[in-house]
């Protein structure tokens, strides 16, 4: 326990001294990256969760509802569909959505247990942790939404081949945006305990008035408000990003609307961890 | 060749913070210069963690000036923090990730190369004696090795000042003594600064300097055997608690 070179050394102050530089940045968000992917490999149950739920309605919810829903031909698609082909870029979506909650659960949690602090004390500026963090868990929604299309290749979901390529970028805008709305949540929510409403309150109503589940032309039938809502969700334009792009093309309105939100929850989240103005600083005491 | 600044490794002047109505910090000031071991000193509730979470930009410091070799932490955050070691009072170890994973996460986030945190990870796991267990699940440490790591986590990035927030707490005798030789043996050795809160009075030894803080403002700053002699105690016990019944508020 002795002999050890001392540890102030000029080098890691002339470090100090030129500032941070781009490599350390990408060093930053490796490190990063690498510790979400080695969380997500230790908690297998998660993991299957996040796989299974979709594969739920999949299997069960689009088989018994593939008769009472009528699909018509609708872009993209150039012809009739079975109803499990119409929900698969939703139930993507789905996986992106959840992936940015259970981001914004593991938060609060490392808020709780202290680990957040660590992640707070490094010398990198805080809006690049929070982005850092951010790409870390869409990385690995990624992975669960391919994982998840590989399956579902045998529901006849059987999109052109280059779309599993093209669909890439819409994945990362929309779990981007989603993963943000997930930080801004983790800011705002005191206790661990206060997640449950986060269910209630976010996910389903984002999931349900959708375009996920039904083509927005039968909610409009029903409902013209309910339409208007479904229509103002971002989580409807997640979704068309992501039908579009798994065909081949993009849909433009859906871009903007999630590049949009995307940056809205990003100035948010910033905003909510800064210590100087965000909630962090308004909280009763230490945590 | 050892690296000695000019500045004070850490200056804290002035400082004023308040959650709501209640004051946790009332005009604390004082200094730490390179080498330097100081204990400070309070019972729980008397704002030990309110400070740390200051000194390290957890929460804005709104009121007076903490600034860490020049730096001001609110104007200057990167430079502040990349001076910084913090031993947290809450375990902060990933207890799913194995010893080595969990000191390259802290690396990466000061930037560091992975071949020189690897090269800095043996040396310090080395250090606190803990060298073969490096393969090891956290899960698997007892709490004094956890705690052991978490000390060798915060020295990785060469830091010049560290901050220890009750590390002892929960600990045997045995994991006690281990830590505060090992700390002091920095002190001495690499001129490290050191700030060691607690509320374990005998942890302040006769040769280290104490603040003394209580609910929220600093009654004493200074060398062990002042502070005794300028209270009127023959101990620091008995000079901690007349300061304390001074000032006639429960922390």
């Amino acid at each position: 326990m002795s002999g050890a070179p001392p540890s102030i050394g000029e080098a890691a102050e002339g470090d100090r001294v030129r500032g941070l530089r781009p490599m350390q940045y990408a060093r930053c968000l490796g490190g990063i990256v690498r510790r979400e992917a080695l969380r997500w490999i230790h908690q297998r149950s998660r993991f299957v969760s996040a796989l299974v739920r979709p594969l739920v309605w999949l299997a069960i919810f689009a088989a018994g509802f593939r008769f009472v829903l009528g699909v018509s031909i609708i872009p993209p698609y150039e012809t009739y569909i079975p109803y499990e082909v119409y929900i698969a870029p939703g139930l993507v979506a789905m996986i992106l959505l959840f992936q940015g909650m259970q981001s914004s659960l593991s938060m609060v949690y490392d808020r709780e247990m202290g680990s957040m602090r660590l992640l707070m004390v490094s010398p990198l500026p805080r809006w690049f942790l929070l982005t850092a963090k951010l790409i870390a868990g869409v990385i690995v929604s990624i992975v669960q939404a391919y994982i998840f299309l590989a399956i579902a290749w045998f529901w006849e979901i059987e999109p052109p081949l280059w779309g599993y390529l093209s669909v890439l970028p819409a994945l990362a805008l929309a779990g981007l945006m989603l993963g943000a709305l997930g930080l801004v949540l983790s800011s705002f929510i005191r206790q661990l305990e206060n997640f449950a409403g986060v269910m209630n309150f976010v996910i389903f109503p984002m999931f349900f008035a959708s375009s996920a589940l039904y083509p927005l032309w039968h909610v409009k039938e029903a409902s013209l408000t309910l339409y208007w809502i479904c229509e103002a969700n971002p989580f409807s334009h997640a979704t068309e990003l992501i039908r579009f792009a798994l065909y081949g093309q993009v849909d433009w309105l859906s871009a903007g609307v999630v590049t949009a939100f995307l940056l809205m929850f990003m100035v948010l989240a910033v905003y909510g961890y800064d210590p100087g103005r965000g909630l962090i600083a308004r909280r009763g005491g230490p945590e | 060749m050892t690296f000695i600044p000019s500045e004070p490794a850490l200056s804290v002047a002035d400082v004023s913070h308040a959650f709501g109505a209640r004051r946790a910090l009332d005009q604390v000031g004082f200094a730490l210069r390179p080498g330097d071991f100081t204990v400070l000193l309070g019972l729980n509730g008397a704002g030990k963690t309110t400070l740390f979470s200051l000194i390290t930009g957890l929460y804005h410091c709104g009121r007076g000036r903490i600034s860490v070799f020049g730096h001001d932490i609110s104007r200057e955050p990167s430079p502040a923090l990349a001076r910084i070691g913090v031993v947290f009072q809450q375990s902060t170890l990933d207890l799913d990730l194995t010893v080595e994973q969990n000191l390259f996460y802290h690396a990466s986030l000061h930037g560091m190369a992975r071949s020189a945190a690897a090269a800095r990870i043996a040396v310090e796991l080395e250090r606190v004696g803990l060298g073969a267990r490096r393969r090891d699940r956290a899960r698997q440490l007892s709490g004094g090795q956890r705690r052991r790591v978490e000390l060798a986590r915060a020295l990785i990035h060469d830091p010049t000042l560290l901050l220890l927030d009750e590390p002892t707490v929960g600990l045997d005798m045995e994991s006690r003594a281990f830590l505060l030789a090992h700390v002091r043996r920095l002190c001495t050795e690499q001129r490290l600064a050191v700030l060691w809160a607690t509320h374990l009075i005998d942890e302040a030894g006769p040769d280290a300097c104490a603040i003394v803080l209580h609910g929220g403002r600093v009654l004493a700053d200074g060398p062990v055997p002042s502070i005794i002699r300028d209270a009127g105690g023959t101990t620091l016990k008995a000079a901690f608690d007349q300061l304390v019944a001074g000032t006639g508020v429960r922390a």
